[in-house]
């Protein structure tokens, strides 16, 4: 079972199911990105307004009703699922239908179109906070004289006001638990958590679960919402949010690569994509979006703690970009378009955007960026999942989304101003992250022919 | 007989230091002369009040400071615990490998894969936010008071210490490793994954050194509290020192622990390249799902025995075979061991599964039983105890092993270590949540 790279197994995506505030799936997304819409809007969850934000590209409860996507079945184990693990089992829903596959989740009692001990399944996922809401109201007779917790009335008694399973909500492989579950994938499975590289690091595991031959399929990908009170806290202290007052236009407060960028904009999402041993899709006769061709990952030494300093991190992904491609056996003249992390904040984008200066050199004003983050939003764990879905979108289609709310980013050396969608020649598209604590990854998608 | 000597030595996988930080000390050496002496690292707990939880004892590292270990400690100032585990056991892993005198050949090509825990929650400030900002007359809570509690009583770093990755950003940034780098949490089974995907990456040349490992703690109060809801917990009221007792009929659940454990894993032309030496070999590993339900183990064991027979095979070991004079190639295997009813009776019977009628004979113990559960660190730290096994000739005790239970019949090696030839040993982890880990570590040989 030893790989080496003369003998390895190609890989292709056969599906992909992005799960964004535009909806379920890839047609409302591919829809609104085209179109030039955001699904940045005001947050309604609760108030948000002593936070330095007060918008998010939300998904609303009418465009994702969980007890609707899984399995009848499996219903009740919905009321264990934070919102990360709503949108990662809507997103391979999503992704698997896209695939065609038969799953236990989409026809219990059916032969599953690939075995269950040859299906992987690699989600990333972030830090999921406890709903304050139910650990309030758990927490409400524990209270000292000043109002302040009481730890001794607490274990007597207060925990008991929990749910018995109210652990798993918040456990973050508890994603690909459901997940395997309703789909029943058997074989290697595992959870990253990156930041917002995750997606892109549990893709690349799939990748290479696939080339060592331990699966025949995987789901991948990643889903993440920090739109809730501690996601909002932790991003503000790492200094990662653009201001947004209540009334603000959110949708031009995130301008990648801007050089008057002043931070991201937050949103709820992910995406699972099939990432498919060649050979399995062609005997299924199934039609792949792209090939993964190229993945590398590195990580630079510095610790980011509170998000102010990047230090030498274009090198590190310039690295990674360059073992992509190495991997993938492709030349830098020979991307097309690409899909960064694109945040808005401005010590990510000028370290993103050296990074692919020392790669493209003067041509890189010729290749178009990808900038989805006015668009959906930055997704934690599940951004890089949904950067690789567009690219798969876009190298079959060989189409390029509209971009919004960027101007003058030639100063950065870019090109990612806001423009229209239209057609393209893409031969390969480039995805890049990189994510709060030094993790980068790229990936190489290839046209089919 | 096995696979890896068709290997080149670029696809093979070598264990060049180890280190770790542990209930029972913070040293290879002390640590396991603690584990033969069948020590015990349970006591009451002092993290935080918890004499009126369920569970008021755990394992938790006594007196650790990482600041010695360190070249400037200075710039791991704001580390939480979690990251101050990590680096302890990194740092002398790193040194074991001679890493410092005789350099790795590109630090691009030295990558981490770490299976951690996320870090401590600021429980105080964290629980009064959400109390204080309730609001009795809507019954949610207020909003825009929870901010303003948020930004006054809580801290970035903090906060920022809490993400997953943090014992990732410390470790590259104490030494430099600038490769792949990946933190995985597959609860239980997160660090026997990290040293399964780390030889994986070193195999496919995406590498040539990885720091694997993992750190965690959840003795904290709402970790407690969760695995408390759980009925996860050991509640004992006795002894804590008696409260771990892995495959007896009396175990009524883990206790948990907390620390780190990190090894250095090198393909074997790096190792030989830098005149680093090989203390063992990392020759298999398998992953798999239960895919089976969110709160129980899938119960004839499928989803264990799959990754344990997914292990040998990629060691090249038949599972049923024999060395010549006898013996079942498989000397040894660290159980998951975890002292629930569910998990020790099931890992019993995928042990059977895998090995058939040899399972009697293959000695497997549980070092949780004296260092209680280090969750996503358990893994690694268990990896270490086979390779000091295999170098010692000596095999870790199951301790508090008094009544035999039915449906455990295995050889659990009670009480006391017993002198064993070692050379193969297997060392299994499983999450809550159907993750399976096993991998297959063997003597060196050139």
């Amino acid at each position: 079972m030893s790989i080496s790279p003369n003998t390895r197994r190609r890989t292709v995506l056969t599906g992909v199911g992005p799960v964004t505030g535009f909806g379920l799936g890839m047609d409302p997304l591919w829809q609104g990105l085209c179109a030039g819409k955001s699904a940045i809007r005001p947050i309604t969850a609760f108030d948000p307004s002593g936070f330095i934000t007060t918008v998010a590209a939300t998904i609303s409860p009418e465009q994702l009703d969980i007890r609707t996507i899984v399995p009848k079945n499996y219903r009740k184990a919905t009321k264990v699922m934070a919102r990360d693990i709503e949108i990662a089992v809507a997103a391979a829903a999503a992704a698997v239908n896209a695939a065609g596959l038969t799953t236990r989740g989409t026809a219990d009692g059916v032969a599953p179109t690939i075995v269950p001990e040859r299906v992987g399944c690699h989600i990333g996922a972030g830090l999921i906070p406890a709903d304050s809401d139910e650990l309030a109201s758990a927490m409400l007779t524990c209270r000292t004289a000043d109002g302040g917790f009481d730890p001794g009335e607490w274990g007597r008694t207060g925990m008991n006001n929990l749910t018995p399973l109210w652990l798993l909500k918040y456990l973050p492989n508890m994603l690909a638990c459901h997940v395997t579950i309703i789909h029943d994938c058997q074989g290697p499975s595992n959870t990253i958590t990156c930041a917002e590289v995750s997606g892109a690091l549990s893709i690349g595991e799939s990748m290479r679960v696939i080339r060592r031959g331990d699966a025949e399929a995987c789901l991948s990908g990643g889903a993440e919402s920090k739109v809730n009170y501690m996601g909002l806290l932790r991003q503000t202290f790492a200094n990662r949010l653009a201001a947004v007052a209540t009334g603000g236009d959110g949708i031009a407060a995130v301008r990648p690569f801007d050089p008057s960028a002043t931070g991201t904009v937050l949103g709820e999402g992910g995406g699972i994509l099939i990432t498919e041993a060649f050979e399995s899709a062609q005997g299924r006769g199934a039609q792949a979006l792209a090939e993964l061709t190229g993945f590398a990952a590195r990580q630079c030494s510095c610790i980011d703690t509170v998000g102010v300093d990047l230090c030498d991190a274009a090198q590190d992904i310039a690295s990674a970009i360059e073992g992509a491609l190495h991997d993938a056996k492709t030349p830098a003249s020979e991307i097309d378009a690409i899909v960064p992390l694109g945040s808005g904040i401005p010590n990510v984008d000028r370290a993103e955007a050296e990074a692919l200066r020392s790669i493209f050199g003067a041509r890189l004003l010729q290749i178009p960026l990808i900038t989805l983050a006015p668009q959906v939003g930055i997704c934690g764990a599940g951004a890089s999942a949904i950067a690789a879905c567009v690219a798969a979108q876009s190298v079959a289609l060989q189409m390029l989304p509209a971009r919004l709310s960027t101007a003058g980013s030639a100063a950065l050396g870019v090109n990612a101003d806001a423009r229209v969608a239209g057609a393209a020649t893409l031969r390969n598209v480039l995805v890049t992250s990189t994510g709060m604590g030094g993790q980068s990854a790229a990936l190489v998608l290839r046209r089919l022919a | 007989m096995s696979a890896r000597n068709d290997r080149s030595p670029s696809e093979r996988v070598v264990v060049s230091g180890m280190g770790w930080v542990t209930p029972l000390g913070h040293d290879l050496e002390t640590v396991w002369s603690a584990l033969m002496r069948g020590a015990s690292g349970m006591a009451p707990i002092t993290r935080f009040d918890a004499r009126t939880f369920p569970t008021n004892f755990a394992s938790e590292v006594k007196n650790f400071d990482v600041n010695p270990l360190l070249k400037d400690p200075a710039v791991h100032a704001t580390a939480g615990i979690n990251s101050r585990f990590a680096l302890g056991a990194a740092a002398q892993a790193w040194k074991q490998a001679g890493l410092d005198v005789k350099p790795a050949r590109n630090m691009r090509r030295v990558g981490i894969y770490l299976g951690a825990g996320e870090g401590v929650i600021d429980t105080p400030n964290y629980l009064a936010a959400n109390l204080k900002a309730w609001d009795a007359a809507t019954g949610k809570t207020d909003g825009a008071k929870w901010a303003e509690l948020g930004h006054r009583l809580m801290q970035a770093s903090r906060e920022i210490e809490q993400e997953p990755n943090m014992p990732l950003a410390h470790i590259a940034r104490e030494f430099g490793a600038r490769g792949p780098a990946y933190n995985c949490l597959t609860a239980c089974a997160a660090s026997t994954q990290a040293l399964g995907e780390a030889t994986s990456i070193l195999r496919g040349g995406e590498a040539d050194v990885m720091i694997a490992g993992g750190a965690h703690t959840m003795i904290h109060v709402l970790g407690v509290t969760g695995f408390n809801r759980l009925t996860a917990l050991s509640t004992s009221k006795g002894d804590p020192t008696k409260a771990s007792c892995p495959f007896d009929l009396g175990r009524g659940g883990f206790v948990m622990g907390e620390g780190a454990g990190m090894v250095i894993l090198e393909t074997l032309e790096h190792a030989l390249a830098r005149g680093a030496k090989p203390l063992a070999e990392l020759i298999g590993f398998g992953s798999s799902a239960d895919s089976y339900r969110i709160t129980d183990i899938e119960p004839t064991g499928r989803g264990a025995a799959a990754a344990m027979l997914q292990a040998l095979a990629q060691a090249g070991i038949d599972a049923r075979g024999r060395r010549g004079d006898g013996r079942p190639l498989v000397d040894y295997i660290s159980a998951h061991g975890t002292g629930t009813k569910e998990n020790d009776s099931i890992e019993t019977l995928a042990v059977k599964r895998v090995f058939g009628e040899l399972a009697k004979e293959i000695p497997m113990s549980s070092v949780k039983s004296m260092l209680g559960h280090l969750i996503a660190a358990a893994g690694a730290v268990e990896f270490i105890t086979c390779v000091m096994a295999i170098h010692r000739g000596m095999l870790p005790p199951t301790i508090n092993y008094t009544t035999p239970d039915p449906e455990c019949d295995l050889d659990y090696v009670a009480n006391t270590p017993r002198a064993a030839k070692v050379q193969t040993c297997l060392s299994n982890s499983f999450g809550f949540g159907g993750q399976n880990d096993t991998v297959c570590v063997t003597a060196f040989e050139s």
